[in-house]
């Protein structure tokens, strides 16, 4: 696979359930490397096409290719060791309840790889403080922390096995102004530091307009358009004018270009 | 993916020269190459990381840990790999938390024990306080209609009674089949093997129509309720609930009640014909007992009060198994495995009790010999 080869590549993707079609003749390309944000109303199957491109539900039509290979037909070993690429954060964390914040970490470390406990709990360690929680709660329970702290405790599972690729599902919702732009901040230094592609779905605007590098919209059941923002600002389309143009996202654009420099489309 | 796939490590005066990919995959040579160096290399010896592979955190760390957590120390080519050693040595350099560790010895297994037995006793209380509470709900709400969950309860009388019909008279039906066999056999001996529709009529009105009822609902609409429950409980639906102005108990509690209350004696009676049927069966065809001379003598011999005797533990039963299982249900915490020990608990008090006030009520009811 050559670097300019997109890392997912979706064609005519349609998923649908009973007679409920959620995507219809869909296409998106993800390339190496950048943060691309899914943005679209509420019900518009942003998870669904998630959960489509990590197999976690069939289409209905269309092919999804992750790493180049065909999602749908992959056998389950080589599904196994894709799915050891990605990491996946949940909407609501997803972290087992009975296991404490480093046991989280660790289990995929324990599972894939022969490894002493002690190197296992050293770099869960590692992936907690990188996740940016501070490590006393490494002993915790999932239900002993709070929102934010089990985002970052999700984050830190996700990037357990050093993916390639890190699917996010609203990391900032529910968290504060404060923890919700620090949370940002650590997406784009993961991102820098580790090379990732981040597939990154949202409805925060002031994260659309500080980490994303793309803009993917789905609306009417495929995706209208996927581009820098200065292009999706642009499109003539009402829902897009409406997301873009209304108070909240006028205010988000406002303080971007206030307070920082626009960033480099991709690495 | 694996390309490469060794980390060398060569030493030359004061440089060490790093090579190879320094990935996950191989951190398990990595911790041992790590340990073997960490004693002989000098402070300030720089680290030659220029003809390195791939590198992920779990190698970067290791990578820092030659150096001695000293970045400066470390030579490297490529931007990104600087990036990434900056921010896996940002990240070790975090204050480290204190471990807890547990203490193992003979005081612990004593204060275990302790735990253990003040448990039993705290979960005697909290029983006992629920059915009080059960009891005050029953009363605030026998008055006045609106407040009777009819809906409800209707649903969980078709779960816990209608859905288990079939598996209660199964069940009865060959257990009945079993103690008749035992009786024909051992009777035979004594000429008296006509007594055995005496033996299936008083156990099954007596005692197993209602103990074998009791135990199949304990292990089936008990631990439905904790779970139920339980989960509600861990998705704070048990507090939204009370922030509606709602009582729990009336919500969640009176109907599940209620349900065992109506199910409970009708699957008893259901066990106790099954349980006769089944015993019946058997003497039809081993004992050349005809079904009507079956009946007669059945109806000849037993008294409907064994009848009753039964029956008068049913709603007991039904109302202890309800409350056991939605008072486990309210002591689950956040997690799934919460709700697992809280679901096997409740089966495991339920039947225990069920039992326990069986034998206590085998002996009263014969010390007023009914």
């Amino acid at each position: 696979m050559s670097a300019e080869e997109p890392i997912i590549r979706i064609r005519g993707l349609r998923n649908q359930f009973g007679d409920f079609v959620v995507h219809e003749n869909l296409d998106l390309d993800v390339r190496r490397g950048e943060i691309i944000g899914v943005v679209g109303g509420s019900g518009s199957g942003k998870s669904v096409l998630m959960r489509a491109i990590i197999g976690l539900g069939k289409p209905a039509a269309g092919s999804i290719l992750l790493f180049g290979e065909e999602v749908a037909t992959m056998s389950d070993a080589r599904r196994a060791s894709v799915e050891q690429r990605c990491g996946v954060l949940f909407q609501n964390g997803a972290l087992f309840s009975s296991l404490t914040v480093a046991e989280n970490v660790g289990v995929a470390l324990t599972e894939h790889h022969d490894l002493d406990a002690e190197i296992v709990h050293r770099l869960a360690l590692l992936k907690i403080a990188l996740a940016g929680l501070p490590l006393d709660a490494a002993d915790k329970f999932p239900s002993q922390l709070s929102g934010g702290m089990v985002k970052r405790a999700a984050l830190a599972r996700s990037l357990a096995l050093d993916p390639e690729i890190l699917f996010l599902d609203e990391p900032t919702a529910g968290l504060d102004p404060i923890g919700a732009a620090a949370f940002d901040q650590l997406i784009l230094t993961l991102r820098d530091s580790l090379g990732l592609t981040v597939f990154l779905i949202t409805h925060d605007l002031d994260t659309l307009y500080t980490i994303c590098d793309r803009v993917a919209v789905l609306a009417k059941k495929r995706i209208l358009v996927a581009d820098t923002l200065d292009v999706v600002e642009q499109v003539d389309e009402p829902w897009i004018q409406e997301y873009f143009q209304g108070p909240r996202g006028r205010a988000a654009r406002r303080a971007t270009q206030t307070h920082s420099t626009p960033l480099p489309a991709g690495p | 993916m694996s390309e490469a796939g060794s980390a060398q490590l060569v030493e030359d005066g004061s440089r060490l020269s790093i090579r190879g990919d320094w990935t996950l995959e191989h951190v398990a040579r990595l911790a041992t190459l790590c340990a073997n160096l960490r004693g002989r290399i000098a402070a300030d010896s720089r680290i030659d990381a220029r003809a390195i592979g791939r590198i992920d955190t779990a190698g970067a760390s290791f990578l820092l840990d030659l150096a001695g957590a000293d970045l400066a120390r470390i030579d490297v080519d490529r931007a990104s790999t600087r990036k990434l050693i900056a921010a896996v040595s940002r990240a070790e350099n975090a204050p480290p938390a204190k471990r807890r560790r547990k203490d193992r010895g003979f005081i612990a297994i004593l204060a275990n024990v302790g735990q253990a037995l003040g448990d039993i006793w705290n979960d005697a209380i909290a029983l006992v306080g629920f059915i009080g509470l059960i009891l005050a709900a029953f009363a605030r709400s026998a008055l006045d209609p609106r407040r009777w969950r009819v809906t409800s309860t209707v649903a969980h009388i078709e779960q816990t009674g209608l859905n288990a019909l079939p598996i209660v008279a199964l069940l009865c039906f060959l257990v009945g089949a079993v103690v008749a066999f035992l009786g024909a056999t051992v009777l035979k001996d004594f000429g008296a093997s006509i007594y055995t529709v005496e033996l299936v009529g008083y156990s099954f009105l007596r005692e197993f129509g209602v103990l074998l009822t009791a135990i199949m609902v304990a292990g089936r609409s008990g631990s439905a309720f904790t779970a139920q429950i339980g989960s509600m409980k861990a998705r704070e639906e048990v507090d939204a609930i009370r922030t509606l102005g709602l009582q729990p108990v009336d919500v969640l509690v009176m109907p599940r009640v209620l349900a065992l209350l109506v199910s409970m004696p009708i699957l008893t009676l259901i066990g106790m014909l099954a349980g006769i049927i089944g015993g019946a069966a058997v003497c039809v065809i081993t004992l050349d007992v005809s079904p009507l001379m079956f009946i007669t003598r059945l109806h000849e011999t037993t008294g409907v009060r064994h009848f009753w005797v039964g029956m008068s533990k049913a709603p007991v039963f039904a109302f202890l198994i309800a409350a056991i299982g939605c008072l486990e249900g309210f002591k689950v915490s956040g997690s799934a495995e919460s709700v697992g020990m809280h679901t096997t608990s409740s089966v495991v008090q339920s039947i225990f009790v069920v039992i326990l006030i069986d034998a206590l009520a085998a002996i009263f009811f014969m010390e007023i010999n009914l």
